[in-house]
């Protein structure tokens, strides 16, 4: 039974509302219907209250902020008044005064929230004068740009970044009108512990922050009459892009997709549903060879690149733990590199292969020197559904009135396990389908798993496979994630496969997607991805022919060593930020340079004290002057801390003997060399 | 990491280092005291060197951004390294009235500071403004290190530090 929810009303303009778990008077009135403005209010974060749009008049309280105002039994309340009108004029005006008005050349044109809240509440001068400063634009990450000409300071980003994905790559810097949203010690996203999900992007009202375009490359390929420019379509975008052209959220357009792709000029349209079978067989065989042989166990999904990233950054010591597949994307990538060159007849540096992705995070991905073979990239463009939007407005058609046209084959084939991929909780499912088949080696009976299905943070559910239990754990949202990673470590947990998605809802709620506007938007999006497993014939990726045939023709079985060198990777320990080393001990005279980690794995372990003997020790024994000691954030080794470079030689799992017996085998061996110089 | 340019009164960076971390062990590491952590490194280098906020941000498990953000927020902390003397002129209202502008230009101009550099070439004085000391009834008023001045002309500024200099050289 579920517990009465204890229902109390309060009336909005005159009208009777009826609320009970609302946590701020803005919610009540959304509930309502009433389209309160605001920047800085978004459901899954924290109030901030910063933006000074969402006034209402309450009776006795006077003009208040609603999304900081908690809704009390028969409160009366006004959302609109002249004078309420007038001081949310006056804020977008000042906002507009501070914000580069730039729009016709700006991203974001025709989207941008400043935009429309400005024509909403009919704002139609500024009367102030603008402060614009023409600081420095920030495209050094290969996702995502800043402009921080365009940023109205809502802080809506900075929340996202560290409470939703527990991130904190960007934050307020300086101060009153100094203030602006910056990564640490102004150094550019690029060089920072920034994931690439792009959610700051998703929640920006503004153009100050938007992923960044490859359409230019893209275009240039499509024009080169040497290239053949294929596409591979990444399931959730299907269920979003249609958003852009007037059709209703969930609208399913793949056939509309492939036709547009071809108008644009690809040769070749394939689904990236089709490498995410792939992915379901590699995966499950990986998942079961690990149960059975005792492997590393939870196994984490690696499908999603921002999750990967975080992970290489704050957690090497589960980078066993996670699925050595490579992301559908990539497996799509190399597969294609590797077979069709041969079956279109023509050469590998021809093939040009675009991906449209629901996320900024590929784009990173794509970049990885691990998924490039003789300087050529697997996937060599990445386009987010809002640039295939951007493209096919450019090139003057309406993607809602193409008729559907199928993809190519073999790669356009796939079965609905690799099309709910799109949505938190689908490669879980997935994976689980196949593990089931695999198991009773029959057809399934079961094709549905509805207990890993839904918007939940972070879901649980135990799922019986040949009298055994099968533990998954499925998160979306990098900090819930964090929280997940920790109780593993703590040995709290006994998960067998943890599903994670770095973005809302998983792809469907990526930062490329259309920004979505209403609240159950990403709900209807997910929605439609289960509509099409439900569908289509084939449910598990062995049934599709065309895996068969890949498996028969190319991969020969699942792990086999072709499909290890063409669909599998490895990780690294990555360092978070590029800082300099920090000096210690460093005479001018020095001749070896010792560097030890003081980063937190490296700290952890022992490093500062690790550290300590070193520097006692080089002073006990004379070198003094000959030695500089170091500090450092990070060596990419954290598994193997603490870490202790020697001039270039790297010692893993150090200890002060090892390091000073190496700093006495340099010492002579240099001096040497000198004298023989002389 | 900036050189230090005073090579004689140098406090080596092992023991400045070492001195970091014994606050950081001080403070156990509570990410919830950053601003008295901050305080207290500061007091160490007379400024927060990045890539010692950086190690302060890991050791206390923080973005780095965040400690960038207080670190810039508060005019207490500062990013560049100051001189060995901090003198700060208050151009309050009062201090504003009673002439705090004169003062500070004879100040900068007897340091020779040129343009926006705050700081002298040998890394003896540091003059910065402040917006108020709550001494409004000495104005013009300022503070060079923990020493309180009022009533002062740019002359007896100018004076004040020329002392200050040769008494703390005296001491050492």
């Amino acid at each position: 039974m579920t517990p009465q929810v204890h229902q109390n009303k309060l009336l909005i303009d005159g009208r009777e509302v009826t609320f009970s778990r609302e946590r701020n008077l803005l919610e009540v009135c959304r509930k309502a219907d009433i389209d309160i403005p605001t920047f800085c209010y978004h459901s899954h974060l924290s109030i901030y209250g910063a933006c000074r749009l969402c006034l209402v008049e309450v009776e006795g309280l006077g003009i208040v902020t609603s999304c900081t105002t908690v809704p009390k039994p028969d409160m009366r309340v006004r959302t609109t008044s002249p004078e309420i009108r007038e001081m949310r004029r006056v804020a977008v005006e000042l906002l507009l005064a501070s914000h580069d008005r730039d729009c016709p050349t700006c991203p974001k044109n025709a989207t941008c929230k400043l935009q429309s809240i400005a024509r909403r509440l009919g704002v139609r001068e500024v009367r102030f004068k603008t402060t614009v400063q023409g600081m420095p634009l920030d495209k050094s990450s290969p996702a995502i740009e800043r402009n921080p000409n365009r940023c109205i300071l809502c802080g809506d980003c900075v929340r996202v970044c560290r409470e939703i994905q527990s991130v904190g790559a960007i934050d307020f810097a300086f101060r009153g009108s100094k203030t602006v949203v910056a990564p640490a010690l102004g150094r550019p996203l690029g060089a920072s512990e920034c994931v690439h999900c792009g959610q700051c992007a998703a929640v920006c009202p503004t153009g100050a922050i938007v992923p960044k375009s490859e359409i230019e490359e893209v275009w240039q390929a499509l024009a080169d009459p040497e290239k053949k420019v294929i596409a591979q379509i990444a399931p959730a975008v299907r269920v979003a892009i249609g958003e852009a052209f007037g059709l209703p959220s969930g609208t399913v357009a793949t056939g509309q997709i492939a036709a547009a792709l071809r108008r644009l000029g690809f040769v070749q349209v394939y689904d990236t549903s089709f490498a995410a079978d792939l992915t379901v067989i590699e995966e499950g065989t990986e998942f079961l060879n690990r149960k059975q042989r005792g492997g590393n166990l939870p196994m984490f999904t690696s499908c999603c690149p921002a999750w990967v990233k975080f992970a290489e950054q704050y957690y090497p010591s589960l980078l066993g733990n996670l699925s050595s597949c490579r992301s559908p994307q990539q497996m799509f990538g190399s597969l294609a590199k590797a077979t069709l060159p041969a079956a279109l007849g023509i050469k590998p540096e021809q093939l040009v292969c675009v991906s449209i992705m629901p996320c900024t995070a590929k784009k990173f991905e794509a970049r990885r020197p691990e998924f490039e073979r003789d300087g050529i990239r697997d996937v060599d463009y990445v386009l987010t559904t809002q640039e295939l939007i951007a493209m096919i407005e450019a090139q003057g058609f309406d993607l809602a009135s193409l008729r559907p046209e199928p993809m190519d084959l073999p790669f356009g084939q796939k079965s609905g396990a690799g099309i709910i991929f799109g949505t938190s909780g689908g490669v879980a499912e997935a994976v689980l389908r196949y593990v089931l088949s695999k198991t009773y080696a029959t057809d399934l009976a079961r094709i549905e798993f509805q207990e890993v299905r839904g918007s939940e943070g972070t879901r649980e559910a135990t799922v019986e496979i040949g009298g055994a239990p099968i533990r998954i754990a499925v998160v979306h949202g990098l900090a819930q994630a964090r929280r997940l990673a920790e109780k593993v470590i703590a040995g709290e947990t006994s998960y067998d496969l943890v599903e994670v998605m770095a973005c809302p809802m998983g792809c469907v709620g990526g930062a490329g997607q259309p920004v979505a506007t209403r609240r159950n938007t990403l709900a209807k999006r997910a929605a439609a991805l289960y509509d099409i497993d439900r569908c289509v014939e084939i449910h598990t990726p062995q049934q599709n022919p065309a895996i068969v045939e890949c498996y028969r023709d190319v991969l020969k079985a699942p792990a086999s060593p072709k499909a290890h060198e063409l669909l599998h990777t490895h990780y690294v320990s990555r360092r978070r930020v590029i800082a300099e080393p920090l000096e210690i001990a460093c005479p001018k005279e020095a001749r070896i340079e010792v560097t030890v980690c003081v980063g937190t794995n490296c700290f952890l372990r022992g490093s500062r004290q690790l550290l300590d003997e070193i520097v006692r020790a080089v002073q006990a024994r004379g070198w003094a002057e000959k030695v500089a000691v170091k500090g450092t954030f990070c060596f990419e080794n954290c598994r193997k801390g603490p870490n202790v470079a020697v001039g270039k030689k790297l010692i893993s799992e150090a200890t002060a003997d090892v390091v000073l017996q190496e700093i006495e085998n340099q010492l002579p061996q240099k001096e040497n060399r000198e004298l023989a110089v002389r | 990491m900036a050189p230090c340019l005073c090579e004689a009164t140098r406090t080596s960076d092992k023991v400045r280092f070492q001195q970091v971390c014994e606050i950081l062990e001080r403070f156990e590491r509570n990410p919830n005291l950053l601003v008295p952590i901050l305080q207290q490194v500061q007091q160490v280098y007379r400024y927060l060197p990045p890539e010692i906020l950086e190690f302060v941000a890991t050791s206390l498990n923080l973005p780095a951004a965040h400690v960038y953000g207080v670190a810039t927020f508060y005019a207490h902390f500062t990013l560049e390294p100051k001189g060995k003397h901090l003198i700060k002129v208050c151009d309050g209202t009062a201090c504003h009235v009673k002439g705090s502008t004169q003062i500070l230009e004879a100040l900068r101009q007897h340091l020779q500071l040129k343009d926006s550099a705050n700081t002298t070439e040998d890394m003896q004085f540091t003059v910065e403004t402040v917006s108020c000391l709550g001494a409004c009834g000495l104005a013009p008023v300022v503070v060079i290190d923990d020493d309180v001045h009022g009533n002062l002309s740019p002359a007896q500024a100018v004076q004040l530090v020329d002392q200050t200099a040769c008494e703390k050289e005296e001491e050492q």
